[in-house]
């Protein structure tokens, strides 16, 4: 067997590796050379201190007592991570976004940065953790011990191994842990250094696992038979511990400090906590794969009574393999001292911050503008805050003597720490939460903790005495520890997480239902729970009473010269000013306070420059001004939104007007080359055949005849293209004057119908005209509307393919107007020609029959606008089809 | 004070990035349900039943979410298109 000498010469090797490891790691980040440093693998590394020597060497002593039940302890973690998007990532966020610095600080910065919350807290967190920190103590020197000689096993010399490691563990952590009082908390070379330690860890269980699978047994499906084989073969689940166990493990995982520390405070980008979603609960997954299988073969391989909680150690020593049981060791030795290191690190931060500087601060008589560097006190209260968690540690270890009695402390300490969870969830999803109710949710959880649980951990006949245990404190049964409200016979665990997480969470939730939050706390209420939508900032302080250089010289003591100045002068910079003195506003305000909380805490940093301030930093007004700027830019936004609406409508129908124009421009250089083909067609005739009727005098009288009717008909054509332009230029210049008169409709049709087969002699064109309507009478101009039923028909006659062409005319009512509709047989109007036939020179084909020009429909409803009715296409009738509006014969005779 | 409205339609990618995050939030849920099961059969149970079940369930819920880890992290995990406006804040530190 190894001999207990060379075992302190390891450790020691040992012990310094890490440090050197963290040495280097925070050489390496002071030169800002992050690397790999900062992977996502570092993190989920550093995770690992969830699993402390408890669980180390406890997993399998649990094993071997209760079988699968140990594996709770580790599925509560992984429920957490795998819900990573729920809880852990709004944490994160908000850990980065408001500096914090300790779970403290968080509970106490969210309820509107009360220093009371964080001192309960704090209390809270030193109560859970320092017994915890006892029993790591406790395991270092229980395997020590293992590896000494059965008469040198005497308490005097494991208390010596563990005044060692507390010392040396106290010195690590001040080395490392209190190095820099950074903006941002972080701690690069003790993450490293833990996560070097998390590797040893695994591997060494790991190592054992495969020690007692493969050489002890033989393979898996031997240790399967091994299982069925041994006294844990049956599972016997009892689902009540099952449950709570799940529950309680996951709270825990969020509340414990160090937990708390290394998944937020230590978390170097969101994204990491992506990859340690999955990679730390295949970690975790790793740890335990093995867990059963050391139990079952220790159970079967060591001696009667042995302490199952050392098989990790023993089983290799027993088979006489030194270097399995060294890195056995060493993988424990590991668990315990990571777990110190940062649990004390996040003590020592709370206690700092949320019980030193503030009663330091309210010493200091003259307040926090008297000049000199505060950092020193800061550093100083959190070293001695380390001596002192370690301290009393130690101090835990030696009183209650090392016994039993420390192996149910974790699960103890897992409720204690678990009782911050209503205040934590509430806090960051439910805005309604207050500082009352999360103080009487803390008071109520930590109270019934210490009388349900930690007080009984001691033992009956321990702190409470037996007869507490039987009839309750004063003979109150309703007060009996283990079955408060007399309900008995209850697992004293899940009796006591059951009773104090409930009356937690209802106490929590009633006294903040009943109390009223003062501004401040509702800002950080509504910043917290909303943080992914406003993760910028939330408006704190109103400007004007603080002097720049008051706050100047308070921000140089807390965070150094330097750093101070540089914020100082950007500040200057970005308000356009030159030096070191900005205008005091409420952003700078803002986030000067949070680069103050990111050394001393919330409340500490808000204390402070509340100070300056003096006092009252968010009144009712801040607040209305607040909600009525958000207001403002909000009905701003909807404004602009309404407004970028109506451009976009504008801009369609300018959009549409230029397609108009443009296609009217083709139009229109298509009608000047064709006007002047119309006028130069008649010209060119008339010219040839008057030249032929001047150089010809011996012309027959007949050919003669039929020449001058050429000339004759060119003429009219070349005059009745010439009217309708003046026509339409006369309409459209509004000089026409009006006949008005009396006039049915039928009159007026007869009248045009008549015209048009005179005019045109045309007989296979039937005109349907089916009656009814045509006798009301309408006040008109009747020949000016005769115009226009005369160009419809002759429209309809020339550009009706139809072999039997055939027109309806038909009088009827729409819209309270009495309308007159044309319908031809023919293939109608295509629809982007719709919009365009109503233009002058319009033409919806280039084959221009019968001498039309394109001015009939533009004449029709120039005219129809002035007899103060309209014509319009109506599309979809089978053909052509236009409909006149007639006058409104009211109107008119009004 | 009323949050202006939130579009109806989102544009695919969007529309994606939120069931992701919806089968984010959802994988605690199916673990827990998935590890209480046992409260069903488990008091006859062999415990080597009871560490395959409980191994399979672990195994599986690690690689479930390390698909939609990977899934929501292709995205620009900093860029949401409702949840989050803010991006300045967590970039500075994201060398990675």
């Amino acid at each position: 067997m190894l001999s207990f000498n060379a075992l302190a010469l390891i450790s020691i090797f040992y012990v310094a590796l890490l440090f050197a490891v963290a040495f280097w790691a925070d050489k390496r980040a002071e030169r800002g050379r992050g690397g790999w440093l900062r992977s996502p693998w570092v993190y989920t590394l550093s995770l690992s201190i969830y699993c402390t020597a408890w669980t180390f060497y406890g997993a399998v002593g649990n094993a071997a007592r209760s079988g699968l039940e140990f594996a709770t302890i580790y599925l509560g973690p992984t429920l957490v991570m795998v819900g990573w998007w729920v809880i852990l990532r709004r944490l994160v966020r908000i850990g980065k976004t408001q500096r914090i610095t300790s779970i403290a600080d968080m509970v106490s910065s969210r309820y509107g940065k009360s220093n009371t919350l964080g001192v309960l807290v704090t209390l809270l967190a030193v109560a859970g953790t320092t017994p915890y920190i006892a029993l790591q103590l406790q395991s270092v020197t229980l395997s020590f011990a293992v590896f000494m000689d059965g008469p040198a096993n005497a308490p005097e010399d494991l208390a010596v191994v563990a005044l060692w490691v507390a010392i040396g563990l106290a010195v690590f952590t001040i080395l490392f842990g209190t190095r820099n009082l950074d903006v941002e908390e972080r701690h690069h070379g003790i993450v490293m250094a833990i996560a070097v330690e998390a590797v040893v860890k695994l591997v060494a269980l790991l190592a054992v696992g495969i020690f007692a699978v493969f050489w002890i047994g033989s393979g898996p499906s031997d240790m399967m038979a091994r299982i069925e084989a041994s006294s844990i073969d049956v599972w016997a689940l009892q689902p009540d511990r099952w449950m709570t166990m799940i529950f309680l493990s996951a709270a825990a995982f969020i509340c414990l400090p160090r937990m708390f520390q290394v998944i937020v405070i230590e978390n170097e980008d969101e994204r990491h906590l992506s990859t340690a979603a999955w990679a730390f609960p295949m970690y975790l997954f790793l740890i335990s794969l093995f867990v059963i299988p050391i139990a079952v073969v220790g159970l079967s391989v060591m001696p009667e009574g042995s302490n199952p909680d050392l098989f990790v150690l023993t089983l290799p020593l027993t088979f006489d393999q030194n270097a399995l049981a060294t890195l056995a060791f060493l993988g424990g030795f590991s668990s315990a001292t990571s777990m110190v290191i940062v649990a004390s690190i996040a003590l020592a931060t709370m206690v700092s911050n949320h019980i030193v500087m503030p009663i330091w601060l309210s010493t200091q008589s003259v307040g926090a503008t008297v000049s000199g560097d505060v950092r020193h006190v800061v550093i100083l209260a959190r070293r001695a805050s380390i001596v002192g968690v370690l301290v009393l540690g130690f101090l835990y270890f030696r009183l209650s003597g090392g016994g039993t009695a420390l192996a149910s402390i974790g699960l103890v300490a897992f409720v204690g720490l678990s009782q911050i969870l209503p205040a934590l969830i509430g806090g960051i999803f439910w805005r309604g939460a207050t500082r009352i109710g999360a103080a009487a949710g803390l008071a109520t959880g930590l109270a019934l903790w210490l009388w349900t649980s930690l007080l009984p951990s001691f033992g009956e006949g321990g702190v409470l005495s037996a007869a507490v245990f039987l009839h309750g404190p004063f003979g109150i049964a309703m007060l009996r520890p283990e079955a408060l409200f007399w309900i008995e016979d209850i697992d004293p665990l899940v009796h006591s997480v059951l009773w104090s997480i409930a009356l937690n969470t209802l106490a929590f939730c009633v006294f903040s239902l009943l109390s009223f939050p003062s501004p401040l706390e509702r800002l950080q209420g509504a910043t917290f729970v909303n943080i992914f939508r406003f993760s910028d900032r939330s408006r704190g302080w109103t400007g004007g009473a603080a002097e720049a250089e008051d706050l100047l010289m308070m921000a140089q003591r807390i965070i150094g010269p330097q750093v101070a100045q540089g914020i100082f002068e950007s500040e200057a910079a970005k308000q356009g000013k030159q030096g070191y003195l900005p205008d005091v506003t409420p952003d700078f305000m803002d986030r000067l306070e949070r680069e103050l909380a990111g050394s001393v805490g919330a409340a500490t940093a808000h204390a402070m420059v509340a100070q300056i301030t003096g006092g009252a930093s968010v009144t009712v007004e801040d607040l209305i001004r607040v909600a009525d700027e958000a207001q403002q830019i909000l009905e701003y936004s909807n404004q602009l939104e309404a407004k970028s609406a109506e451009q976009e409508r504008t801009a369609r129908q300018l959009r549409e007007a230029n397609e108009k124009l443009l296609a009217l421009s083709v139009q229109k250089d298509g009608f000047l080359s064709q006007i002047s083909h119309e006028l130069r067609t008649p010209m060119t005739s008339i010219r040839s055949f008057s030249e032929i009727l001047m150089a010809d005098e011996a012309m027959g009288p007949e050919d003669r005849l039929r020449y001058s009717r050429i000339i004759h008909d060119e003429t009219k054509r070349l005059t009745r293209l010439l009217d309708d332009l003046l026509d339409l230029s006369v309409l459209e210049n509004g000089q026409v004057t009006l006949n008005m008169g009396e006039e049915t409709i039928g009159a007026v049709l007869d009248r045009a119908v008549a015209a048009m087969e005179v005019a045109t002699g045309q007989q296979d064109f039937v005109i349907q005209r089916p009656g009814p309507g045509e006798d009301a009478s309408i006040y008109t101009d009747g020949d000016r509307l005769s115009q226009v039923f005369i160009n419809l028909i002759a429209n309809a006659l020339k550009y009706c393919e139809n072999p039997t062409p055939r027109l309806t005319i038909k009088v009827d009512e729409a819209g309270g107007r009495r309308v007159v509709d044309f319908l031809d047989n023919g293939k109608g109007i295509p629809t982007d020609a719709q919009t365009l036939i109503f233009e002058k020179f319009a033409r919806v084909s280039d084959n221009h029959a019968a001498g039309g020009a394109g001015l009939g429909l533009a004449i029709c409803r120039e005219v129809m606008t002035r007899l103060g009715g309209g014509i319009v296409y109506l599309p979809g009738q089978g053909g052509a089809a236009f409909r006149v509006i007639l006058p409104d014969a009211r109107a008119e005779a009004a | 004070m009323s949050r202006p409205p939130e579009p109806i339609f989102l544009a695919r990618q969007s529309y994606r990035r939120r069931r992701w995050s919806d089968a984010a939030r959802l994988m605690p849920v199916v673990g827990l349900i998935a590890l209480l099961l046992p409260l069903l059969w488990a008091d006859q149970a062999t415990t080597s039943g009871g560490i395959l079940y409980i191994f399979c369930v672990w195994a599986l819920l690690i690689a479930g979410t390390k698909i939609i880890a990977r899934r929501l992290t292709d995205y620009d995990p900093l860029i949401e298109t409702n949840d989050s406006t803010e991006s300045t804040e967590t970039k500075d530190g994201g060398a990675r």
